[in-house]
């Protein structure tokens, strides 16, 4: 008894440590919004061109993309996508070894 | 203590006025690296994803339960890079989540891992390119991953806590590969005075500050998978040296 106890302590203590690091993890992503409030906050990837436009004017890109998503919609659309695939497949993964360890624990 | 405050809030926004508004801190785009660099770049990471193929095979083989790891591994590295995260210069960026699979597998697996990433957003998501995919699997699924394992088996020699050490792994693994790019832009684009020192200190003052508290957050989620697997792998574990048991 004493001993289940003290796992129950164990997990608890877990759980409001792991809620304190997603606490962190969001409010560093929240903090820049509040901070840097007139900025743009657009991806880098158009900002890149301008540095290096402005240490070589005379540079131009030898070849572009061959497939462009149409939208800012469609692009986002594909980013969820890639962000529901990774997270499906890694949360699966976490359940079917949680599932598997509390069946030996019966065991 | 208020003086503490005040002193960090004049310097956050000092900090933020002389930042220039734009960041650096993605993967390079198409067409912006010469043919030279392009293929140079793709020379020097094919061995590490050639060596990756062997090793991945060879850890299926001896350990087929692992399987579902190194997906996940994978599957973790696709999350986080679809993750554009505001940042405190005021212009996104996102993680690489290539330490998670460095640690527990070693660093040139990441490098398959990571260049499929990379292949998927260069051919669907028009991030990165083609011609730049050698240049950003160096510096995404070879830099990053072998600085991760790096730092955790020094920390775990010294004794360091494994949370830790993950953290720290994933963390500086995540800022060297955009060091990487910097110094890539950098080559590719020496400055006519000051030559390839004053590019590199401009793609490095532009990225690093965006990159610094994404590379905390990184580090953080990477500890928090780590725990579940410390936790609830026991069958991979026996398989999984460089892994102990947590509660």
């Amino acid at each position: 008894m004493d001993e289940n106890k003290q796992n129950k302590a164990v997990k608890k203590h877990s759980l409001w440590t792991n809620l304190l690091l997603i606490t962190i993890v969001i409010v560093l992503a929240i903090v820049p919004l509040v901070i840097a409030k007139d900025a743009e906050f657009g991806g880098a990837d158009d900002k890149a061109k301008d540095a290096i436009i402005e240490i070589d004017s005379s540079y131009e890109p030898w070849i572009s993309l061959i497939w462009e998503p149409p939208s800012g919609e469609v692009a986002s659309l594909l980013f969820a996508l890639q962000a529901a695939l990774g997270s499906g497949i890694l949360f699966y993964g976490i359940g079917y070894m949680k599932g598997r360890s509390k069946r030996e624990e019966k065991n | 203590m208020k003086k503490d405050k005040a002193f960090l809030i004049l310097s956050l926004t000092l900090v933020l006025v002389s930042q220039p508004k734009s960041a650096y801190g993605m993967h390079i785009m198409e067409g912006f690296l010469p043919p030279i660099w392009s293929i140079s770049w793709g020379l020097i990471a094919l061995p590490f994803v050639i060596h990756g193929l062997y090793s991945l095979r060879k850890t299926i083989d001896e350990a087929p339960k692992l399987k579902l790891l190194i997906a996940m591994s994978g599957a973790f590295a696709f999350l986080l890079s679809a993750l554009k995260i505001p940042s405190v210069t005021g212009s996104c960026s996102h993680p690489t989540g290539t330490g998670l699979g460095a640690v527990l597998f070693g660093p040139t697996i990441m490098s398959v891992l990571g260049l499929i990433v990379l292949l998927f957003q260069a051919l669907l998501l028009g991030h990165g390119g083609l011609t730049t995919l050698g240049a950003n699997t160096f510096s995404m699924a070879v830099v990053g991953p072998f600085v991760a394992y790096a730092v955790y088996i020094i920390i775990r020699k010294a004794n360091g806590p494994q949370w830790l050490g993950v953290f720290l792994a994933a963390a500086l693994g995540n800022l060297s590969t955009y060091m990487t790019t910097s110094i890539q832009l950098a080559l590719a684009f020496p400055a006519e005075a000051g030559g390839f020192i004053a590019s590199l200190t401009k793609f490095m003052s532009i990225f690093a500050l965006t990159q610094i508290p994404l590379s905390i957050s990184e580090g953080i989620l990477t500890v928090l998978v780590i725990k579940s697997i410390a936790s609830y792998a026991n069958a991979e574990l026996p398989s999984l040296k460089r892994l102990i048991k947590e509660a």
